[in-house]
Order: C-alpha cells, then sequence, then structure tokens
C-alpha cells in the first residue's frame, strides 16, 4: 500500500510488521519535502537529520521486539511557535529569528515519548498573528490543493504539510481559530481542545487565556490518536486540568443516535454565502439521516464576540510580546547609543505591521483611562458569552456551526473587513468560551474546493465531538476528504 | 509661623526566604555568583510558563496574620508591564485588585506613647534582577534576584514623625523575623521601603499635596530622608510655593534631594490579571493551618512582660524587637529574682552592639546569675556592667560567680570595713567637705569617688554615701 495513503493506524502496523522501516517510512516523507516544498513553502526549518537519527531508534527498538507506542516512528511537523530544544523555533518573526530554545514544549516531550519523528517546523503568520500564513517572515504557505490560495492560518504551514503529504500529522495552535481555518481551507480534520486538555508550556504565546495546542490530521482516527498522545495534566502550566485523560476515539464507530445537535440558523442567514450555508444545512441533514436531532438555537447577543476577541487577545499580546526586546534573546537592531534605541529600534525593525497593530491596541485597551471601558466591558462580554453557551449546551449535545463562511481566498487578496469579521465570529467562540470545537470537511464542494464545518461541545467532549464529525464525514473516522 | 504636621505612609517590601523563587524552580539564595539561579521562567523565555509557589503563600499569609490582615478568599496575580533590562518578561508579576492581606494593623511604641498604623493592605510580587553598572564597561545584568519573591506592605498615612517610621520600621522587622519569613535585612536589600510624605498645618485634616522617596534602604536613611523632605516641603509653603506632586531622590552623602520624575511622567504600568496563572482561592482550614505555626508575637510577649516582671512598656518593647533578645531575655527572667535587672544590662550593653544575624554571643543562664548577684547586692551596679561587658565580648563562657570572686569585685556592703575607707576620704577632703556643708551637694559627689576609687569601685555606693551624710554631720559646726 501506498505510504502516502495511510492513515496514522496503519502505518503504526505497517512498521510493525517490517512491511517498511521508520527510516524508509521518514526518507519517503523527506522526499516529499524536497519534491514539493519548494512551491509551497511550509516548512521554514526541516530536520533532516535529527528525524532519521530518531527514525533509526525507532527501527532499533522495533527490532528488538519492545512494545511502541502507537505514535513511534511516524514523520510529523510541528508549528514554529512550539519550542523544540535546539532547534531554531522562530514563529516567523524576525524577533525571533535566530532564536534556539533550550527547552522542549510539552507537547514536543509527549511526542518524543511516543518516539515520534520530528521532520520540521512550519510556516505560520508572524507570532501567530492572522488567519492566511501570509505575514511570516520566510514568506507564505500556498495551499496544496491550489496553489494560487492560501492554505489559512496561522497554523497554514501545518496543514499545507500534511495535506501535500509532506507530514503524516502536525500539530498547531489556535487562539482564534489557527487550527480549524487551515483544516478547512486545506480539506483536514484540525481540533481545538478545550482549554486546558493540552500544555501550553514552551508554545510561544499569542493570548494565554486562549491559546491551544492542536492536531492537524487527514482523518478522525489519525486525530483522536494525536490527541490522545499530547493531552495531559502538567503540574507546570497553571491552567493545565488535572483529569483522567479519556481514549479519545472511543466513540468514532458509536453513531450519533439520539445526540441533539443545535443550529443557529440566524448566524447561517447573516454571515455566510449561499454555498457555505448549503454545505452546513446538507451536514446536518447528513446527522440527522444518522439519527441525530437537530434543534434550532436562539442564542442572544453573541454579535460582539469577535470585538471582545480582538480587545482581549490584543491586550495579553501587547504584553506576552514585551519581553521581545532585543536585551537577552532574540533580534537586537545594530542601531543603537542607548537602550531606549535598542527598546525602540529593535522592535521597530523586528515586528511586523500586524503585530505592531496590535500591540498597539493592546497597550490602549490596557491603559489606565480605557481600562474600565474596553478590557473590563471586554471580560464581562466573555463571560456573558460563556453563560449563553453553557445554557446552550443544556439544550443540545453539540452546536453545529461554519468553519469558514466563503471560498477559500486567493493568495494576497485584500479580504474586506466584513469577511473576516464573519469568519471570525464563527471562529472566536471556542476560544472565548474555552470549549472544544473540531473542524471537519464535508462532502461538499465549491470551486472544487471541501467546505467545512466546525461542531462545538461542553468543555471535556472531544470523544463525542469525534463521535459526531465521523458522522459528517461518513464512516467510522477513517476518511479523508481528499 | 504655621506649625506643620508630617503625614506619611509607606510601602515596604520584605523579601521572603522561601526556597524557592516566586514563579519557578530556581534557588532563592543571596549572594551567589551572577546568574547561576537562572531558568527559562525567571529569565521570560518564550513560552515558560510561571506557576505560583505555595510556600510563598503560606509566608505572605503568616506575615499578614502577624500584621492582623484578614486573608483574601479570592486573590489574583497581576502583570505590571513595563520595559527595563532588569526584567526580562517586560511585566512584573504583582497584585493590583485583588491582594492577598486585606487591611490589618501594628502597633507601635514611641517616648511619645503608643500608636496604632492601620495597613491597607499586604501583597506578593516577585522582585527584579539587579543592574551592575561598570565604569567604562558598560552594564551587566545578574538576574539571580529576578523572581525572589517579595511581600508589599502598605500602609495608610497614620505616620507622622521619623521617629514613629523608624519604631514602625522594626515592628515591620520583628514580624518577618518572628514568623521566619524573612531576615527583614535593610543592609542586604532584604527589607527595603518608600515613603510618601505630605505636610499640613498641625491639627488640620486635609491632605496636603505628596511627595515619594523609593527604596531606602537603611533605618538611618529613612529618618534623615524623611527630615529633609519635611524640611523642604515646609521652606516652600512658607515662601508661598506649591508642593508638586513627584518622586524624589535623595541623596544621603550630601543631605540633599532632587526630582527624579514628575507626575505626569509617570509610566502607565497597564495592570491587568495574568492570564497564565489562575486566581488564588485559600480556605479558611489552611489559613488556620498556617495561623497555627506562628509564635508568640511581641506584643503578647510585651503584655506578659509588663505584667509578669513589672517592666515598663517601653522597656518590654525594645526587648521584643528582635525575637533572639525576646528568647534569651526570657530564657534568663525565668532563672533569677531580678528580671527587671537582666532587663535592663540587656537594653543598656547587649542591644546596642548586637550583631544582625547570629546568636547571642552568652547564654541566659550568666545572665541569671549576674542578675541575682546584681540583686542581692553581691556587686555593684559598675561592676555588674562591667561583668557583663566581658561575657559578651568572652570568647569562652564566663562564669559570673567564679569571675568575680577571682577578680575580687564583690560589693563591700560591711560598714566596719567602709569606715576605714570613708575616713581616709573625709581627711583628704577638707575642702569639698567645706563646700558641701554649704550647701554644694555635688561636692558629695568627689568624696564617693575617693572611696570608690580606693575601693576599686568595690563599695557599696549607697552604703557610702549613708555613712559619709552621717560623719558630717556627727562633725563639729565651722566657725
Ligand atoms: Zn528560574
Amino acid at each position: 500500500m501506498d505510504m502516502q495513503k495511510m492513515n496514522l493506524t496503519q502505518m503504526a502496523k505497517a512498521l510493525r510488521a517490517g512491511e517498511f522501516s521508520a527510516v524508509e517510512l521518514t526518507r519517503h516523507y523527506l522526499a516529499q519535502i524536497e519534491a514539493q516544498d519548494e512551491a509551497i513553502n511550509a516548512y521554514i526549518t526541516v530536520t533532516s537529520d535529527q528525524a532519521l537519527a530518531q527514525a533509526a531508534q525507532v527501527d532499533r527498538a522495533l527490532m528488538s521486539g519492545q512494545d511502541l507506542p502507537p505514535l513511534a516512528g511516524i514523520p510529523l511537523a510541528l508549528k514554529d511557535n512550539i519550542c523544540t530544544e535546539g532547534i531554531l523555533t522562530t514563529a516567523a518573526s524576525k524577533m525571533l529569528s535566530n532564536f534556539v530554545p533550550p527547552y522542549s514544549a510539552y507537547v514536543w516531550l509527549k511526542l518524543q515519548e511516543q518516539m515520534g519523528v520530528l521532520l520540521g517546523k512550519t510556516n505560520l503568520d508572524e507570532l501567530a498573528l492572522g488567519t492566511t500564513t501570509e505575514s511570516s517572515l520566510f514568506g507564505p504557505t500556498k495551499n496544496p490543493l491550489d496553489l494560487t490560495r492560501i492554505p489559512g492560518g496561522s497554523s497554514g504551514g501545518s496543514a499545507a504539510a500534511v495535506a501535500a503529504g509532506t507530514a503524516a500529522y502536525a500539530l498547531g495552535t489556535d487562539t482564534g481559530g489557527s487550527v480549524r481555518l487551515p483544516a478547512a481551507h486545506c480539506g483536514l480534520v484540525g481540533m481545538r481542545p478545550t482549554y486546558g486538555l493540552v500544555s501550553k508550556r514552551g508554545v510561544i504565546p499569542l493570548a494565554s487565556s486562549m491559546d491551544m495546542v492542536g492536531p492537524l490530521t487527514r482523518s478522525l482516527a489519525d486525530n483522536a490518536l494525536v490527541l490522545n498522545a499530547i493531552a495531559g495534566h502538567d503540574a507546570q502550566d497553571a491552567t493545565s486540568a488535572d483529569r483522567a485523560i479519556p481514549d479519545f476515539s472511543a466513540g468514532l464507530n458509536k453513531g450519533v443516535n439520539g445526540l441533539r445537535i443545535g443550529l443557529t440558523l440566524d448566524h447561517l442567514e447573516s454571515k455566510v454565502t449561499a454555498d457555505f450555508k448549503a454545505a452546513v444545512l446538507k451536514a446536518a441533514a447528513d446527522l440527522e439521516t444518522a439519527g441525530a436531532k437537530i434543534v434550532e438555537l436562539a442564542p442572544r447577543q453573541l454579535e460582539s464576540a469577535f470585538p471582545t476577541y480582538y480587545l482581549l487577545s490584543s491586550a495579553e499580546v501587547s504584553s506576552g510580546l514585551g519581553r521581545l526586546d532585543g536585551i537577552h534573546y532574540g533580534y537586537r537592531s545594530s542601531d543603537y547609543e542607548d537602550l531606549e534605541d535598542i527598546y525602540y529600534n529593535s522592535r521597530s525593525e523586528g515586528f511586523g505591521p500586524e503585530v505592531k497593530r496590535r500591540i498597539m491596541l493592546g497597550n490602549f485597551v490596557l491603559s489606565a483611562d480605557y481600562y474600565e471601558a474596553f478590557y473590563v466591558k471586554a471580560q464581562k462580554v466573555r463571560t456573558f458569552i460563556k453563560n449563553e453557551f453553557d445554557k446552550m449546551l443544556e439544550q443540545v449535545d453539540l452546536i453545529l456551526l461554519p468553519t469558514t463562511t466563503d471560498v477559500t481566498p486567493k493568495l494576497g487578496a485584500k479580504k474586506s473587513k466584513e469577511d473576516t469579521r464573519n469568519v471570525n465570529f464563527f471562529s472566536v467562540l471556542a476560544p472565548l468560551t474555552g470549549l472544544p470545537a473540531l473542524s471537519v470537511p464535508t462532502d461538499s464542494r465549491v470551486e472544487n474546493l471541501p467546505v467545512s464545518v466546525q461542531l462545538i461541545g461542553p468543555a471535556f467532549s472531544e470523544a463525542l465531538l469525534y463521535q459526531a464529525g465521523a458522522a459528517i464525514m461518513g464512516g467510522a473516522g477513517e476518511e479523508t476528504a481528499q | 509661623m504655621t506649625k506643620y504636621e508630617a503625614v506619611i505612609g509607606l510601602e515596604v517590601h520584605v523579601e521572603l526566604m522561601t526556597e524557592r523563587k516566586i514563579t519557578c524552580y530556581c534557588k532563592n539564595e543571596f549572594g551567589a555568583e551572577p546568574n547561576v539561579n537562572t531558568c527559562p521562567i525567571c529569565l521570560g523565555m518564550p513560552g515558560a510558563l510561571p506557576m505560583l509557589n505555595r510556600q510563598v503563600l503560606e509566608f505572605a499569609i503568616k506575615a499578614g496574620l502577624a500584621c492582623h490582615c484578614e486573608i483574601a478568599p479570592y486573590a489574583q496575580m497581576e502583570r505590571k508591564n513595563y520595559f527595563y533590562p532588569d526584567l526580562p518578561k517586560a511585566y512584573q508579576i504583582t497584585q493590583g485588585q485583588h491582594p492577598l492581606c486585606i487591611g490589618g494593623y501594628l502597633d507601635i511604641e514611641t517616648r511619645a506613647g503608643k500608636k496604632r498604623v492601620r495597613l491597607n493592605r499586604i501583597h506578593i510580587e516577585e522582585d527584579a534582577g539587579k543592574l551592575i553598572h561598570l565604569e567604562g564597561e558598560g552594564t551587566l545584568v545578574d538576574l539571580n534576584r529576578a523572581g525572589v519573591p517579595l511581600i508589599e506592605i502598605v500602609t495608610e498615612p497614620d505616620l507622622s514623625s521619623p521617629e514613629e517610621v523608624d519604631a514602625f520600621l522594626r515592628k515591620i522587622r520583628a514580624m518577618v523575623q518572628y514568623t521566619g519569613v524573612s531576615d527583614g535585612r535593610m543592609d542586604r536589600g532584604s527589607m527595603r521601603c518608600d515613603v510618601n510624605l505630605s505636610i499640613r498645618p498641625a491639627g488640620t485634616e486635609e491632605l496636603g499635596t505628596r511627595t515619594e522617596m523609593k527604596n531606602l534602604n537603611s533605618f538611618n536613611f529613612v529618618t534623615k530622608a524623611l527630615e529633609h523632605e519635611y524640611q523642604r516641603q515646609v521652606e516652600i509653603l512658607e515662601s508661598g510655593g506649591v508642593i508638586e506632586q513627584e518622586t524624589r531622590r535623595f541623596d544621603s552623602a550630601t543631605g540633599t534631594s532632587s526630582s527624579l520624575r514628575s507626575k505626569e511622567d509617570a509610566t502607565d504600568y497597564r495592570y491587568f490579571p495574568d492570564p497564565d496563572l489562575v486566581p488564588i482561592l485559600v480556605s479558611p482550614e489552611e489559613v488556620a493551618a498556617i495561623r497555627a505555626t506562628i509564635p508568640r508575637l511581641p506584643d503578647v510577649r510585651i503584655e506578659e512582660y509588663v505584667e509578669r516582671w513589672e517592666l515598663p512598656e517601653y522597656d518590654a518593647n525594645l526587648l521584643t524587637n528582635d525575637i533572639r533578645i525576646a528568647d534569651f531575655f526570657e530564657a534568663a527572667a525565668v532563672h533569677t529574682n531580678y528580671p527587671k535587672i537582666a532587663a535592663n544590662l540587656i537594653i543598656a550593653d547587649l542591644l546596642p552592639g548586637l550583631a544582625e544575624e547570629g546568636d547571642v554571643p552568652l547564654a541566659p543562664e550568666q545572665l541569671s546569675v549576674l542578675s541575682d548577684l546584681l540583686g542581692t547586692e553581691e556587686i555593684n551596679s559598675n561592676t555588674g556592667r562591667k561583668v557583663f561587658k566581658a561575657m559578651i565580648s568572652s570568647q569562652d563562657p564566663i562564669d559570673p560567680l567564679a569571675y568575680v570572686e577571682e577578680h575580687q569585685l564583690k560589693q563591700i556592703n560591711d560598714p566596719e570595713i567602709l569606715a576605714g575607707y570613708v575616713e581616709e576620704a573625709l581627711a583628704a577632703s577638707a575642702k569639698a567637705v567645706k563646700d558641701y556643708r554649704r550647701g554644694k551637694e555635688a561636692a558629695l559627689r568627689s568624696i564617693i569617688g575617693q572611696v570608690m576609687r580606693a575601693t576599686s569601685g568595690r563599695a557599696n555606693p549607697i552604703l557610702t554615701e549613708e555613712m559619709i551624710k552621717d560623719k558630717i554631720a556627727a562633725l563639729p559646726e565651722p566657725e
């Protein structure tokens, strides 16, 4: 069987059956990167030597007959805002263009326990601020499904690598949609787990109160497998949830009979193109056919979700990025005479325009004169939205929403403010509420590109999300959209 | 001329002696090689996450309870954002709207009497690193101190003189030492003080414009700075000027001060709750468990000393400022019939020279025996102080009884023996006797002095004085 077409479970089996070795599998992916990545630009750094060494280690372990973890020997990619000890980690920013962290993110430690093979670090919008992967220091990533289009962002490099088959799976980070949006644009499964389910230690923060790491995979089963590996309590992350981790793939073949799925028709009416609305309704119909009950929901006042997200995340960005100041590590301007110059010139030269915009807005929101009017008010709205979701999730088990609202934009296309607002309206709901959200491709296509929907569930309902996702994608989680 | 009174409020920073720093796992120690105790968290590297050290909470709650604070059931760490090379994250983790300890007070004792100073709050925060400026070579950063836990004790503006401030700082130091949360040493920077001072016509209520002086790091320095600033403000008002709200720097070497920054230049620190750190929830059970570990505090001891040993409150206060002294005094006091004498010896000769750290340089039993010797008039007070000083400075422990015997220091209480010395002194002091009889009381001192010299200071001074007076009275009337 073609390695390229295999899912993670099949790869694990094949490795154990000796159909191919981990080194062979790794060479296959390195060759794919060699062949395709010049056109796609998914990778910032490719770690060939380390990957082959890790793979050789797996082969030795396999040969000695050891019982290995499920993801052993399977090549993966990490978004370049996930710190990897001894390996350049840039967050696609000039500010960190020379940063080699002396520590690894928790998720990479977990995948190393799995004996995962790291192929390299993938492209993103500078410091994960964006939804197109065009604002990277290393240039835009292209969508493997159509090289003239964006892959979505900010985890565009991770999504493109998986979609192009230059990685078996990848991790991204999602603060306002950055796993789910590229997953949708590239026809992948993307999970944003419940806030606290996965440790964010060692992930370069955008907005700590909303940042989450999530897997990008071709199938639901793959996604659950990776989530199984990276979820868990981290005593060194204060926001990490201390609870038992279930098998997230346990529900994949259970079906959706009797499940109540909520739909917010108002939002579909006002914020989504006709084609995309039709795709959501088709997904709802598929769920209904499979035995779920569709319930119409009419939430109050969610309109301020995006401005609320924008204010709060900007506030956290402005504070969190203060440490990139040219003093202790990272980029320092060569043009300075005093301390003030170091700060001013390093940050002026080191940050791109979107980052600067967000820092300025964040500083404004937190300033003494506007703190109450903006920051405090936004926190109140956030609580309101959270309560509203809690109420809806008393009426239904899951809520079905679009992931994206229109066909994947062309590279370099100017997006209207309204488009931005509409897309982000749906993607920021999960981060604001801390609830888990899963984006899955449907069988609808627009301009020959897949259309995805997302499901939001109660806290720690990831297994249920995969279960319902399977009804949308068909089968028991093994299917892929491509 | 109007009389002005000072209105003073303090912010006292105290470093907590926890084993580890406030949000990372680095050692919290004084005097290590630069940058040895650092890690990605306290170096502020991207993605490194803070975890609040529970021991910091415990220590801060201890200090709060000792200062009669209420422990907040809900507290939160906030970020105070500003750029400086000693602050690698570009924000300080501190507390703003939800401090750990609320309200509270400390009673202080000055010569003017007792006073209650109200606290506004005690909150926890992290210290910054240290910049080391090298002549001609630029500036180096040592981040060992970055992330060392601090408590900041904020008073209400209840203080009105340098003497009160001094007493208050000593009381704070006593509290942190008693509870064991800090060594409270200003010379090492483990206790530092910001003062706010304004003045107003005595007896009026309205507050004047205040100025702030930051990071004063010795008791002396605080007093001098306050005296200077009070005088400066009085002079401005007297000459019809207006006091600017500003931060000033006091230079102890020249005794002058200068403006550091005005209110307009004040940084906007953009405080907001730290999203990396979850709210701090302390249960009443936890507070009770911490309360149970606090030793008897100065106020309780002062009351005991006054009642049980009849010490003046002021003296009791002096003895309890330092837990080493208080414990030493108590151990000595229970084994002597003369605890007051023991107290006086400590205050006069042990306290002034006592080092900031280390043990008291003698055993309490030695002081008990010495106090008994004094109380039973076996030795006189001059001899007592001499022996006490010898005991303090000697490397080997001195047994006061043996020492008195060996050096023949026992007081001469026998009138028959004293009579000879008195005769001799009177015979050699014809002029003094004459002066005394003419009403010059001081002349008597010189005659007593002669007896003392002749007996190497061993004569019972009271008995000697009585005998001299009697002898003179018995002399025939002069012509
Ligand atoms: Zn540290």
